[in-house]
């Protein structure tokens, strides 16, 4: 038994890895799960937890240079907050990361622009380009920053089409 | 390591800083370094919380996030829940003395339009810890 022991405990971790997985929506073809332990705390109060494989490294250190007027709020932070989570969003961009929706939402962004809005890139655009302007506009929706209404797994940066639950 | 466990909860209990009372407090005396006589007040806090400002966001209230009534879920203009304002319906509420300062400091510049003074913070914690 006592040799076995390794293996049991992965084996344990790994069934209980893949049912958490599962149960928060995990998307295996989407962006990597990443965490920041003040970057959930700070940007998640407010808002989704974009994952920072949504932008480029130039529009999150541009949005980060700005938070004093941040959408027409002020979401000022300390120094070094501001530092370690601009470094952890830089870290995950969507042009530093090795992942396939990563590389085509930063090549969907034109060279020289430097995009604020998730909601402004052309990926964004093109996969919810069939959607009406009355599904923006439902009650449990209100705004393209509200990611959680129709993706479950938003907050851990999984948008798995088949995740999908528009409210009617 | 299991001997020092309980001194581990001890510290950690320690840095968990403030009570509303505690953070009240805080406030008043920083007033009455300059106003001896300061007390803080009920109606004005809930005035604070209610007036109409003409802030930079369009914000007009506290209450447009916050909903008229603090013991209830506020929502941001994200959509995302903010815990209720009264510490009789958010326990945490007003137990950390930084995340306070920050929103004060955020929310009085977006909303009001300038920083809050100490003795608005002492009325505005005031009637909150006065809903029960």
């Amino acid at each position: 038994m006592r040799k076995h022991l390794p293996k049991l405990v992965t084996l344990i971790v790994a069934a209980g890895t893949s049912g958490w997985l599962f149960a928060s929506g995990f998307d295996a073809r989407g962006l990597p799960v990443v965490d920041h332990k003040a970057w959930r705390q700070e940007c998640a109060s407010c808002h989704t937890a974009f994952h920072p494989g949504l932008l480029p490294e130039r529009s999150w250190r541009k949005l980060m240079d700005g938070l004093d007027r941040h959408f027409g709020e002020n979401a000022s932070l300390d120094a070094a907050s501001r530092k370690a989570i601009t470094d952890f969003l830089a870290a995950n961009a969507a042009d530093r990361l090795d992942a396939r929706r990563a590389r085509k939402i930063a090549a969907s962004i034109p060279a020289g622009t430097v995009p604020l809005r998730i909601s402004e890139s052309p990926w964004f655009v093109r996969k919810h380009d069939e959607l009406s302007a009355a599904v923006w506009q439902h009650k449990s929706i209100g705004s393209r920053a509200n990611c959680g209404a129709c993706h479950p797994g938003a907050d851990q940066g999984g948008f798995s089409e088949h995740d999908i639950r528009i409210p009617r | 390591m299991l001997k020092s466990l309980p001194l581990l909860f001890v510290l950690a209990a320690g840095t968990a800083a403030a009570t509303p009372a505690a953070m009240l407090q805080d406030y008043v005396a920083a007033v009455r370094k300059s106003d001896p006589a300061f007390t803080p007040a009920v109606s004005r806090g809930e005035a604070l919380f209610r007036k109409e400002h003409a802030g930079q966001a369009g914000r007009a209230s506290c209450a447009a996030c916050h909903t008229d009534d603090p013991k209830k879920e506020g929502r941001t203009r994200a959509h995302k829940a903010i815990a209720p304002l009264a510490p009789a319906a958010n326990p945490e509420r007003f137990t950390d003395t930084a995340k306070t300062e920050k929103w004060f400091g955020r929310n009085c510049q977006d909303v009001v339009g300038r920083a809050c003074t100490p003795a608005e913070k002492a009325d505005f914690v005031t009637w909150l810890i006065s809903i029960r």
